[in-house]
């Protein structure tokens, strides 16, 4: 088996079904939350290199309150082999920059050989978490990965581009984010939800990591897309017209 | 932190399929209830009349003549979506109201009427009644029963056009609707405002809430929500000689005499016309979770059964199984992946709704290792997010689509005590097997392809489907009256909530005494005495 070690940062939003509501200037959160879609591919590409003896440990990670354990218990139900929590107070708002100097001082303790996370979380759309990774880290990136292939110390990624596909390749260690096509994560079944009970998670005070999380992009507003007003019929096309020139279109 | 919804990602990408979107659930409906086969051009659907020569048309009802048609454009204010007829209008648009969407009944009527108020309803029925002109109610033709389409040449009155919300009271979830809005449609109304329809089915996206009062359609919440007969306070309906009538009030207590509209749940359409429904709709969940389960045996589906209704109590909704055949058959036909690993004969699907998250998610958790520790089940999954949620949903509400890929369909709604739920669909399996019918190994043409069982546990409600080369008369006969035989001798019902339409009409002694079905005709004959709401169907012939 290969001693590579995987660790998985996953984020815990609000459901992509759920239809976000803007409520005195701030999004309602009493909603259902899940792992975000694009850290399930990541946590699913990690089981699956495990699975194929490419990796010997995956460990799962998360940055938020109390309740973001959820999210770690999915990762262990997936097939993670323990997670690392680092706990912060509810309700405070930790921005990319912030959370990818957390993951350094994760991996600077645990030493993975790749760290794969989605290409972006749902509910802030950044994109951003992966690439401050690299840098800080001053490892190679293969972002928007399609296809991840290793062979020894050499990793292959597919990479999904807007005219297309694009081939690289880098050294481990990397860090590589997953886009949607890279698989379909896997539904977990009740023996492995069990067994992720007895799964260890290691909780710690973002104080104790010694990072300061204070935001360094400020809000200054949040408000939903302006509602759609409906429409109306038109008899003939002469009326169509006339409405179109009224409205100053034509 | 506005979002860029993942769902339009996902419809972008060539995964899509693969991957279940939210709008699954929904999509599968869709699809099931259009006309299936769509890509392969499907054969003409034979008139029913022509299948049933027995079904001779009653001489007392008058045909329609222009001058009718002229008189109805007139009620319905000359709106060209109202009156759909032969004279203006092409054999294709009439077929949309003549068949069903079986395609297994054909009517011949060359004129709709599609109102838009109950005051043209009531002139529309005052006009036939005087004439006696048979009529059809039709909501979205979404009945597997033949019941929403003409025998004949009855003229459709269909609630398409009726489809306005009246009311919401967002205090007692009271809601006020015409007949002719779609489940679904409301459904969304009311989860907007923090509500939900107490009842979901498989047609949800086309049927229509009157037609669901009047053919008492149960569905996938019942075992939480009960009956329509419980949820439906008041009713507006136009009786056959045009009189408009409040049923009942919007009250949820009204002791004042007999509750007349509770005759109305399930009469289709052969009483009167039901043009708007007053219902109480429960609070939306915020919590639902959805789990599959893997298991050996029915008797194991029932013990777990019990163990969900002692263990998860109130927050228990659906509790649905399907047998392995089912599963392939899902597999076969459509896109969708088995949730789980392994492989067993029967499958159970659990939803749990609740206000709590943290309380529903331990409960349920609870209850699943205890049963999989105790062997009630061999596997299970439990859905991590809304997406595999949906995903579980639609193999379970996509069985009748891939049936009806696999071939033509004879489709039974039973109701039987749960013991022997699934002893119908072993007994079936037998009898076709000794006839020879059951295809096999050794039988490699015979033309019954599958036999299926898969249903409502919690209300002890049989969904018995066979997959066939085609429909026969041999077919048949050798079908029914077994089948009602089975269901009569384990003292259930021939229909659970289908109806009874054409197709069960004729069985109607195997579920109610003789006396109850003179009393029956006593009813309808008050409400209707000339007989022209729909006509040949509901009683068996005399």
């Amino acid at each position: 088996m290969s001693a590579l070690r995987i660790l998985v940062p996953v984020k815990r939003v609000i459901d992509y079904t759920v239809k976000i509501r803007v409520v005195n200037g701030a999004v309602d959160t009493n909603v259902k939350y899940s792992i975000n879609p694009f850290d399930e591919i990541a946590v699913e590409q990690a089981v699956q290199m495990k699975e194929k003896k490419l990796a010997s440990e995956i460990i799962a990670m998360t940055v938020g309150p109390t309740k973001s354990a959820e999210t770690l218990r999915t990762a262990l139900a997936m097939g993670a082999d323990r997670a690392v929590h680092i706990e912060v107070p509810e309700g405070t708002e930790v921005q990319p920059l912030q959370v990818a100097k957390i993951v350094k001082a994760i991996v600077e303790k645990e030493k993975p050989g790749l760290v794969l996370l989605g290409k972006q979380a749902i509910d802030d759309d950044s994109s951003q978490t992966g690439q401050m990774l690299a840098g800080l880290l001053g490892w190679p990136q293969a972002t928007f990965a399609s296809k991840i292939e290793t062979a020894g110390e050499k990793l292959t990624v597919t990479r999904e581009v807007d005219g297309g596909l694009e081939t690289v390749s880098a050294s481990l260690p990397a860090i590589v984010t997953t886009d949607l096509r890279l698989n379909t994560p896997r539904y977990a079944s009740l023996q492995n939800i069990m067994k992720a009970k007895k799964k260890p998670i290691s909780t710690i005070s973002v104080k104790d990591i010694g990072v300061d999380i204070t935001p360094s992009i400020e809000i200054i507003s949040v408000s939903e897309p302006p509602k759609r007003v409906g429409g109306g019929k038109v008899a003939d096309v002469d009326e169509l017209i006339s409405k179109l020139k009224a409205a100053g279109a034509i | 932190m506005l979002r860029t919804p993942l769902v339009r990602r996902l419809a972008n990408s060539a995964h899509a399929l693969a991957r279940p979107t939210p709008r699954a659930r929904t999509l599968s409906v869709a699809f099931s209830t259009s006309r299936p086969a769509a890509s392969k051009a499907p054969a003409a659907v034979p008139f029913t009349s022509d299948k049933f020569p027995e079904l001779v048309r009653d001489s007392r009802f008058g045909s329609v003549t222009p001058e009718h048609v002229a008189r109805f454009r007139d009620i319905t204010g000359d709106v060209d979506a109202a009156v759909i007829s032969a004279g203006t209008n092409t054999a294709q648009e009439l077929d949309v109201y003549n068949e069903d969407w079986m395609r297994k009944y054909k009517g011949r009527t060359t004129l709709v009427l599609r109102p838009k108020t109950t005051q043209e309803v009531s002139a529309i029925l005052r006009y036939c009644n005087e004439h006696t002109l048979a009529v059809v109610p039709q909501g979205g033709n979404t009945g597997l029963v033949g019941g929403s389409v003409p025998v004949h040449d009855e003229i459709v009155i269909s609630t398409v056009r009726m489809n306005a919300v009246r009311s919401l009271d967002e205090v007692s979830g009271i809601l006020t609707a015409e007949a002719g809005c779609v489940l679904e449609v409301l459904d969304l109304h009311l989860r907007e405002r923090g509500f939900c329809m107490p009842l979901d089915l498989g047609a949800k996206g086309s049927c229509n809430i009157g037609g669901n009062v009047a053919s008492n359609a149960g569905g996938l919440r019942l075992l939480r929500y009960g009956s329509l007969h419980g949820t439906v306070l008041s009713m507006e309906v136009v009786l056959a000689d045009g009189t408009i009538m409040e049923l009942g009030k919007p009250l949820r207590k009204d002791n004042t005499g007999y509750d007349l509209k509770q005759l109305f749940i399930g009469s289709e359409g052969t009483l009167g016309m039901i043009t708007a429904v007053s219902i109480l709709t429960p609070p939306k969940s915020s919590a639902v979770n959805v789990a599959m389960l893997g298991v050996k045996s029915f008797a194991e589906v029932q013990e777990a059964f019990r163990r969900a209704r002692l263990e998860l109590g109130e927050i228990l909704s659906a509790f649905e199984f399907f047998d392995r055949t089912c599963m392939d058959l899902v597999k076969r036909h459509l896109p969708i992946r088995e949730p789980l690993e392994t492989k067993s004969p029967f499958y159970v699907l659990i939803e749990t709704s609740g206000s709590n998250k943290d309380h529903d998610d331990e409960k349920l958790a609870t209850f699943l290792e205890r049963l999989l520790e105790e062997e009630v089940v061999q596997d299970g999954a439990l859905a991590s997010d809304t997406a595999q949620a949906h995903a579980m949903w639609n193999v379970r509400e996509s069985i009748t689509e891939a049936c009806s890929k696999e071939g033509g369909n004879f489709k039974y709604d039973l109701s039987v005590p749960v013991p022997q739920l699934y002893a119908i669909v072993d007994a079936m399996r037998a009898r076709l097997a000794d006839l020879g019918l059951l295809r096999s190994d050794s039988a490699p043409t015979a033309p019954v392809t599958n036999v299926v069982g898969f249903g409502h546990i919690g209300d002890g409600n049989l969904h018995l489907n066979l997959t066939t080369t085609g429909w026969t008369r041999e077919l048949n006969d050798a079908i029914e009256p077994f089948v009602y035989e089975l269901v009569q001798a384990r003292n259930g019902s021939i229909s659970a909530e289908h109806g009874l339409g054409l197709m069960k009409a004729p069985y109607l002694e195997y579920s109610k005494s003789p006396e109850a079905i003179e009393l029956m005709r006593r009813v309808k004959a008050a409400f209707d005495p000339k007989g022209i709401l729909n006509p040949y169907k509901y009683f068996p012939r005399q």
